[in-house]
């Protein structure tokens, strides 16, 4: 007998059924089917302006910073004006992101965008959010050339523009739009929710930025108001 | 690892000798228990999740066999590998075929309790693999040669001079002058250290928070970002995680992702929670080329049914160790293998046998902070009590306290009989108390009055006062 079937019998022989039982196998069927939403904090569920204005309180809340852009063509400028005020060097990590490729990057004197996925010596990385969830200021990120994982982790600057329009509630909200775009039961290879900059409390409850992740979260909201 | 749980009694007194523990312990008291309460009162809904998140576990636990193989059906949809193992020893044997078949030589590993409970550092020591921990708390610990006192702060018993000195033993290619006075320069040089290892490994091993049949992921959250780094640079994904992880689908893990991190740090959301699907994309520019799902049973297949069952609901966030007053007295390397608090209490003796762990229950004060704060609403005092009777039963408990139990269980049956024993011993016991109204040495008690002096009673026993107070009460309603 496998593994696999010795672990399934004690199983069923500790919860005193049997692999016939049609009735349970319906009821699960049917809760993957339907995959019910629980409880859904009252917290996000606001009119957009102020949803938005949620999500960018909760994410300084865990020390991400904010900045707040008219319109995609924005982006560029407010990108280098953060590089300058941090004395970065002129250069970002960038996937192939059809909505970042559309910026006028070439517009910024001599900023340097490089694609494709991250290297160790990048310190600047620039994504685009597939969500924001204004309930606990989280962004949502998938991998693919759009946007690369590794631009999320090893730069020690992450900017991650997010779209106001794609700011949701709740987490559950994302997840379906997730589930809209890949179908049903089926997920990109990574799904990185993301709630402030990287951090770790191991050395007497000190709490401190920048463990293995990034040192710094900027988030740059479009159509922020 | 060293199973020394039969050597609680000792393990505990050592640990209350040891100054270093003991200002370390500190923070534990002080840091989890606001940061919690803050969190759980900013959320109105935090009850409600709380319930919905035991309902979730309950209804999965009860159709465990058909959620594991739809959970199996769809990472092989993915392109994922699942292995079944039925011990801990099958488990290694696994995760060692998969390492050799690429060579590996290397493996960096996020942070995961159940790759402790199996002992994997050590085997692959043996074995000529070098394990690498890349969680700051699980590096410190790592070299050291220690095992986590705590499940989500695996270096909480250690003081920020313990650290510095570790590191300046090992990282000696770096300059002796240089300045680790600061904690955050003590985790700058940890992430210069570790981030070259993420590149050299060949494998990287992480545990899981959740298993999602749904869709076939593992979920993982953190703060730091190694389990990220561990997951998508190497070439090969292990996830290593025991069959009760399984939940149905990514909404169910939602809700319990709400309760999980308020009730462990006091954070709204860990940094990262991170859903993982099956290996690379061919279109993918970066992630793992394989993706191995390790499943482990190791004893939780004999829990269910039983009255440890609940136990399974756990989800690992240690607010019952953080709200422990024998958790903060002792720490956790007391408790003598892998989980410590009160869910090490129950959860011990299920996998490693009463007869080993038989302490672990009895060291509690039944205060209950633990059931109280549980977001999954495990009834963890009820269960110590259970092992007890479980221990009582097998008479494994020692002499003096079995006769001790015994004399009063005969004296409990026969009230009259009690009434009168009490009536006797309670004055006499209080006119011994003296002027301080406390003992500084009694016989049986030394246990109790090495450490601290035994109030005397009241000079009336309880039944007696409560009579009297009755009376007074009939005497004011007439």
């Amino acid at each position: 007998m496998s593994a696999r079937e010795a672990i399934l019998n004690k199983v069923r022989s500790s919860l005193g059924t049997a692999p016939s039982d049609a009735a349970r196998a319906e009821t699960v069927a049917k809760r993957l089917a339907d995959a019910p939403a629980g409880v859904i904090p009252a917290r996000g569920q606001l009119a957009d302006k102020e949803r938005v204005a949620l999500f960018c309180e909760m994410a300084e809340k865990v020390s991400a910073t904010i900045d707040r852009v008219k319109k995609p063509a924005d982006v560029p400028k407010a990108v280098s004006t953060y590089l300058r005020a941090r004395n970065l060097p002129a250069s970002v990590r960038m996937g192939a992101d059809e909505r970042l490729r559309a910026m006028p990057w070439s517009g910024v004197k001599s900023l340097e965008v490089k694609s494709g996925r991250a290297d160790p010596e990048d310190e600047v990385g620039v994504s685009h959010a597939l969500a924001g969830v204004a309930e606990s200021g989280t962004i949502a990120l998938h991998s693919g050339t759009d946007n690369p994982t590794t631009v999320n982790f090893l730069p020690e600057h992450h900017i991650v523009v997010v779209d106001a329009k794609d700011i949701a509630g709740d987490l559950e909200t994302v997840l379906s739009g997730l589930r809209q775009r890949f179908g049903k039961g089926k997920m990109p290879r990574t799904l990185n929710l993301i709630t402030g900059p990287s951090r770790s409390a191991d050395i007497q409850q000190t709490l401190l930025l920048g463990a293995h992740g990034p040192r710094a979260l900027h988030l740059i909201v479009i159509n922020g108001g | 690892m060293q199973i020394s749980s039969p050597a609680f009694k000792t393990n505990a007194r050592g640990a209350l000798a040891d100054p270093h523990l003991q200002e370390a312990l500190g923070h534990v008291r002080s840091g989890f228990i606001d940061k919690r309460q803050k969190a759980v009162d900013a959320l109105p809904e935090f009850d409600a999740l709380r319930e919905s998140a035991r309902a979730i576990k309950d209804h999965t636990l009860a159709h465990l066999d058909l959620y594991l193989e739809a959970y199996e059906e769809k990472v092989k949809a993915s392109g994922g590998h699942v292995h079944w193992a039925e011990t801990a020893a099958d488990a290694r044997s696994v995760i060692l075929d998969i390492c050799r078949a690429v060579g590996a030589r290397t493996v960096t590993k996020g942070k995961s309790m159940i790759t402790e409970e199996i002992g994997l550092n050590e085997f692959f020591e043996k074995e000529g693999i070098r394990p690498v921990e890349t969680d700051l708390g699980e590096y410190i610990i790592q070299l050291r040669g220690e095992h986590p006192s705590h499940i989500i702060a695996p270096a909480v018993h250690l003081t920020r001079d313990q650290v510095e000195a570790d590191f300046r033993r090992a990282h000696n290619h770096l300059p002796p002058t240089r300045d680790l006075t600061e904690p955050a320069s003590l985790l700058s040089e940890a992430r210069e250290v570790l981030r070259a290892q993420y590149f050299a490994a060949d494998v990287g091993i992480t545990g899981a928070n959740f298993l999602v049949a749904e869709t076939g992921s593992s979920i993982i959250v953190t703060n730091e970002g190694n389990g990220d780094l561990t997951q998508i640079l190497p070439r090969v994904h292990i996830v290593v995680a025991s069959i009760e992880k399984i939940v149905p689908t990514l909404a169910d893990a939602s809700q319990i992702l709400r309760v999980l991190a308020r009730s462990a740090t006091g954070q709204e959301m860990s940094v990262y929670t991170t859903v993982s699907t099956g290996p690379r994309r061919p279109e993918d520019p970066d992630g793992p080329d394989e993706y191995h799902v390790v499943l482990l049973d190791n004893g939780r297949s004999s829990m269910l049914g039983t009255e440890f069952q609940d136990m399974l609901r756990c989800i690992r966030c240690g607010a019952c160790m953080n709200h422990c007053p024998i958790y903060h007295a002792v720490g956790g390397h007391a408790y003598g293998w892998v989980y410590p608090g009160p869910m090490g209490a129950v959860l011990t003796p299920s996998l490693i046998g009463v007869d080993k762990a038989g302490h672990l229950p009895n060291a509690s004060t039944f205060c209950g902070r633990c059931e109280a704060v549980c977001p999954m609403h495990i009834p963890l005092p009820k269960m110590m009590r259970h092992w007890r009777e479980r221990e009582f039963a097998r008479g494994l408990n020692p002499a003096t306290q079995r006769y001790g139990l015994k004399a009063w269980a005969f004296f409990a049956r026969r009230p009259r009989l009690y009434r009168l024993a009490a009536s006797f011993a309670i004055p006499a016991l209080s006119a011994f108390g003296g002027a301080r109204r406390r003992f500084r040495y009694l016989p049986f008690a030394g246990g109790w009055t090495r450490h601290r002096d035994l109030p005397a009673p009241e000079s009336r026993t309880f039944l007696q006062q409560w009579r009297d107070r009755e009376t007074r009460k009939q005497e004011a309603r007439t």
